[in-house]
């Protein structure tokens, strides 16, 4: 492997100036970087190791309501939060969807926001990629793109964002805390990604030296808790990342949906709010024509960037799931299979 | 190497004879620990890391490597180019037999497939080597790739698979075709398939003078010597190849690679001990796989839906370099009782590394065609898919007229049926859901792969002290050879296990024949059957020679051996130990060698093939298209049994194989690069734990007086087959979309709603 310097800082403030320097990069719990390392993909100067700071790893219930979860808390520690799943279960059956056992126990939340796409023509340093190499041209376009982006995508750039964690968070308003080289910030988590445009490369606002310190989920998040769920399309059971995914989380009164929220993953570079669906859902029956009517304006603007067209037309039938399985109310307990089409088969077929 | 400390299940477990018995892998424990030395963990002192560069393009030619930026780099000892290696004694472009594949070990600067051995990085440390390897930066000339099924003019190639004749006739099949009342035309594609061993290719290579000393996993331990004495001009016996475990072979590790001729190269570079591992993605090009295949079936069927005529054409890829090709259409041959059969082959020639043997070749991909194609015909015949299959059952071969050697298909249709619940299958498709509104579909194949035999030797011995050892190269791939042909070797020698110590995975034991073709235990054990007798032999001369002996003068009753003792045939009343025998005799031990081979006279009369049933349910989701299987029972006749436990094991597997082709596994070809675009694990899909439903694997007796010895008749890869047309069956029965590109996806069915 290429020789780095390996940091590790006391203190935020610490980890912020080391991170700012160029080809510095952060490194938590490395679940996607040293892959990357591994493949030439990333090659950083100097990875500055941020599992040793104090502070970052609490869940907090904060006095107004809001949920504030620490950029180090893991995947699995999150997801098996009784009272986090029990309040956002949309976002834990999202976490358990994701990666595999071993994975989510070692992935952190900001690693989670932060992980790059699985576009292979990414991955594959023999091939043109304006992400990886700015201005080299785009190899997945005319390339083996079935799993490409429907939503948001430029001629630059057709990869998607791979997390599940960031859609239910995503639909719930989530707000990530950054600590910079000015100082603190926080910035909604719809404004994190960038889309592609002419700068694939620039894939967050994120500034050197930017350290997402924790996410925070808004009082009104709570109010989705019975009815949220979390829907992902995936070529195996488990291990797969979502060719389509949703969130929809719905507050039903007196039989109408008082506020809908839905997002897709797999679909774009960034998570895929879709407001226009959760526009026509409010104040309406929860009812199969309403849920069309959603999934037709969630995928409005949406057009293939490949071999693709069939993720529209999936994607639209998720939305319609996700949004019955929604107002149908969250499950007492996480599915076996979360958030599978099959998570409704009784209990664990196999052994 | 460590002594290998095998255990076994208790005693009490087994009854009389080992074989039959259903032990634990003997090597459980040890692998269970951490124990097992597999070929990478091998550090002797001095140990040096090679790792290879690859080529980046599928076809042209390097340019330029930067050897001096690599060999700044902290760590970095030598560099191997075309232009600074050792010389090999022969050139490796010359077959010198049929089992001798072209490699690429630096001879020239041609690059003929993507992920190409174009150099090697020698360094203290692998992140040096590694990091050496990514500086070396090639330039290239780049020339077109040939990409796909359609890449090129097609040819009719001399043979197909193992020198099987690329065209079979039987009867006049364009008469049975226009005599039928029914008729499918149709086209199937199977995707490239690469073999992902858990344990990659590895090699430790070391030169002491001119001895070499090589730790390397092997399917085939005495052709890779073979093959590595004729390539570096030594003798065999200076050459000793260990390989105890395997994680993994299916093919990929049965013939010598370019990648461990390079690790040997290396060794002899640097006059160090070398280690040599393969990353994950660089096993997408060197080391084989399983070509794409496209397959048209032309089934013909009168009105009462007997067949009239089969016709089945496969399209294949080699390499531009050399030949291998999948035989796919040959799995038409013995299934199902056609007047008229033909069977053909064409192939077209891509920048790929050359296919080889994966895990049932031909039979896996002919197998998810003809079985599919044969659901589709019982479909248009208005026939259940079980009653079609059994109204065409093929009595003899079909295409030989030979009748076989045994087969027990009947019963495997009948018992799986009936565990499987087929009898309450609806005909017509998309008619079953679940109480979740899941649309249930069932589908069934049939299973068959030939019973092969190849040739092999071993070593008896037994010992005063009342102990035997059975010595022979065998090969334990996780197929468990370990216990079972320990379990032959007790029972050929009279004693309990645990008093035969049973020696394999090494070169320096006479030679067991390749592990491959599902013919490893029978061809091995046939080899310790002989020399058990043989070594049995001796011993019984000794005592029926020596009137000292209570079994003198039983030379023409005979004896028996059992539980250490030689007891006379016709008076189990006189009886002595093999240490009372040997002692008095006066000699520490007794050995006789023996061997085992296929009967040509008994081939020329039998067609000799394992069969099965599999039976498969699966549900998908009716919007999603997203497919689950639920259930899957297989039964299979395979001859004589010889350790359940892992015959059951090695079943399961194949039927996950089976599986994992029908709605997994597929490398993705770049089609202008020519470049696999997912040569990983995260992203080469193969099922996960939550994928594999409850599997229930019926193992129907079947007895073979015929295939050999022991009548074995091999289950390492007639599991994938009919497993993977099953699964496909029951989707289509589950949705009423027919898929023929395989493996199945989702878009596939978000046709319908």
């Amino acid at each position: 492997m290429k020789q780095f310097d390996y940091v590790r800082p006391a203190t935020v403030a610490e980890a912020v100036a080391a991170a700012a320097q160029p080809g510095a990069t952060y490194l938590a719990a490395g679940t996607n970087l040293l892959d990357l390392m591994k493949g030439n993909i990333s090659r950083p100067d100097r990875l500055v190791d941020v599992t040793h700071l104090d502070g970052l790893d609490q869940i907090e219930r904060l006095a107004d309501g809001s949920l504030r979860i620490g950029a180090l808390v893991s995947n699995a520690d999150l997801a098996h939060d009784a009272e986090f799943a029990k309040t956002y279960p949309a976002v834990a059956e999202a976490l358990l969807s994701g990666a595999s056992a071993q994975l989510r126990n070692a992935a952190t939340v900001g690693g989670n926001l932060l992980q790059r796409t699985r576009c292979a023509y990414f991955y594959d340093t023999a091939s043109r990629c304006n992400k990886r190499e700015a201005g080299s041209g785009c190899d997945a376009r005319g390339g083996e793109n079935r799993t490409h982006a429907v939503l948001g995508w430029s001629e630059s750039c057709i990869a998607t964002h791979p997390s599940d964690f960031c859609v239910p968070l995503l639909a719930l308003d989530a707000i990530v805390e950054i600590e910079g080289r000015n100082g603190r910030r926080e910035i909604a988590l719809d404004e994190l990604h960038r889309l592609p445009g002419h700068t694939p490369e620039r894939e967050t606002v994120l500034e050197p030296g930017d350290l997402i310190l924790a996410v925070r989920l808004p009082p009104a998040a709570r109010g989705f808790a019975a009815h949220a769920r979390y829907l992902k399309v995936r070529e195996r059971m488990s291990y797969a990342f979502a060719i389509v995914s949703a969130a929809a989380a719905l507050r039903i009164e007196d039989g109408k949906v008082a506020e809908a929220r839905l997002a897709l993953g797999g679909v774009a570079a960034k998570p895929w709010r879709a407001r226009a669906a959760e526009d026509v859902l409010r104040g309406v029956a929860p009812t199969a024509d309403a849920f069309q009517e959603a999934a037709w304006r969630a995928l409005a603007d949406a057009k293939p960037s490949g071999d693709n067209s069939y993720k529209i037309e999936l994607a639209r039938r998720i939305v319609v799931r996700a949004l019955t399985l929604a107002a149908a109310g969250t499950p007492a307990r996480i599915p076996a299979l979360p958030a599978s089409p099959f998570a409704s088969t009784s209990g664990a077929i196999h052994a | 190497m460590p002594e290998l400390n095998l255990t076994s299940a208790p005693a009490h477990l087994r009854h009389g004879s080992s074989i039959g018995q259903p032990l634990t892998r003997r090597d459980g424990v040890l692998k269970v620990k951490g124990q097992a030395t597999y070929a990478a963990d091998n550090h002797p002192p001095g140990l040096l890391f090679a790792v290879i560069a690859v080529s980046n393009i599928a076809h042209g030619r390097v340019t330029s490597l930067d050897v001096a930026a690599a060999k700044r780099h902290p760590g970095v000892v030598e560099v191997m180019t075309p232009d600074h290696k050792p010389p090999l004694a022969i050139d490796p472009e010359i077959k010198t037999n049929p089992f001798v594949f072209r490699m690429e070990v630096l001879q020239s600067n041609e690059v003929r497939y993507a992920n190409q051995p174009i150099a090697v990085v020698i360094a203290e440390t692998l992140e040096a080597a590694t990091e050496g390897a990514v500086l070396l930066a090639p330039r290239y000339e780049t020339l077109p790739a040939l990409v796909g099924l359609d890449a090129g003019k097609s040819y009719v190639p001399p043979v197909v698979g193992v020198g099987n004749p690329t065209e079979n006739h039987l009867g006049d099949v364009t008469a049975g075709l226009a005599s039928a009342d029914k008729q499918i035309d149709a086209i199937y594609e199977t995707p490239a398939q690469y073999h992902n061993a858990m344990e990659p290719h590895a090699i430790v290579a070391h030169w002491n003078g001119d001895r070499l000393e090589i730790d390397m996993p092997t399917q085939g331990l005495m052709l890779s010597l073979a093959r590595v004495a004729e390539l570096f001009g030594i003798a065999h016996d200076k050459i000793h190849i260990r390989s105890p475990f395997l994680g993994g072979g299916f093919g990929s590790k049965g013939l010598m690679a370019g990648p461990p001729v390079l690790g040997i190269m290396a060794a002899k570079l640097v006059g160090k001990p070398v280690k040599l591992v393969l990353r994950r993605e660089q096993m997408y090009g060197p080391v084989g796989h399983r070509a794409p295949t496209r397959q048209r079936l032309r089934i013909g069927a009168d009105a009462e839906g007997r067949l009239t005529a089969l016709d089945h054409h496969a399209r294949t890829v080699s390499s531009t370099f050399d030949d291998f090709y999948e035989p796919a259409a040959d799995a038409s041959h013995t299934l199902y009782a056609a007047p008229a059969i033909r069977t053909s082959h064409d192939a077209v020639r891509v920048n790929t590394g050359t296919p080889l043997f994966m895990r049932a070749p031909g039979e896996a991909t002919g197998s998810i065609a003809l079985e599919s194609a044969i659901d589709e015909m019982a479909w248009a015949c208005g026939m259940d898919p079980l009653a079609f299959r059994l109204k065409n059952y093929a009595e003899v071969e079909p295409i030989t007229g030979k009748p076989f050697s045994s087969k027990a298909l009947r019963a495997c249709y009948d018992q799986g049926a009936a565990r499987f619940g087929w009898a309450k299958r609806s005909l017509q498709p998309r008619q079953m859901r679940d109480d979740a509104g899941l649309l249930v579909g069932w589908g069934m194949g049939t299973a068959t792969f030939p019973a092969l035999m190849f040739q092999a030797e071993a070593r008896a011995v037994l010992r005063r002290d009342g102990s035997g050892a059975m010595e022979i190269g065998a090969h334990d791939m996780g197929q468990g050879a370990w216990t079972a042909l320990a379990q032959i070797a007790a029972d050929e020698l009279g004693l309990d296990i645990e008093r035969v110590e049973f020696k394999a995975g090494s070169s320096d034991l006479p030679d067991a024949g390749i592990a491959g073709g599902s013919a490893h235990t029978a061809t091995a054990g046939a080899a310790i059957h002989s020399a058990g007798a043989a070594v049995i032999a001796k011993l019984a001369d000794l005592a029926t020679n020596d009137e000292r002996s209570p079994l003198f003068g039983a030379g023409n009753a005979g004896v028996i051996a059992r539980d250490g003792r030689l007891t006379r045939r016709d008076d189990e009343s006189r009886s002595e130990s093999y240490g009372e025998i040997l002692a008095r005799a006066g000699v520490a031990e007794v050995e006789a060698r023996g061997t085992g081979a296929p009967n040509p006279a008994a081939m020329e009369q039998y067609a000799m093939h394992a069969h099965g049933a599999v039976f498969a349910e699966v549900k998908v989701d009716p919007e999603l298209g997203q497919i689950r299987v639920t259930r899957m029972v297989g039964a299979f006749a395979a001859g004589r049994i010889v350790n359940p436990h892992l015959v059951r094991s090695q079943l399961f597997g194949g039927m996950i194989w089976g599986l994992s082709f029908a709605l997994h596994e597929e490398a993705i070809t770049d089609r202008r690069s020519g470049r696999i675009m997912n040569a990983n694990l995260g992203e080469y899909h193969i099922p996960v734990n939550a994928d594999v439903p409850p599997l229930d694997v019926i193992t129907v007796e079947e007895h073979d007086p015929h295939v050999n010895a022991l009548g074995i008749k091999g289950v390492g890869e007639i599991g994938i087959t009919g497993s993977a047309g099953a699964v496909a069956n029951a989707v289509w029965h589950a949705t009423g979309v027919r898929v023929r590109r395989f493996p199945i996806r989702i878009e596939d069915l978000l046709t319908q709603r």
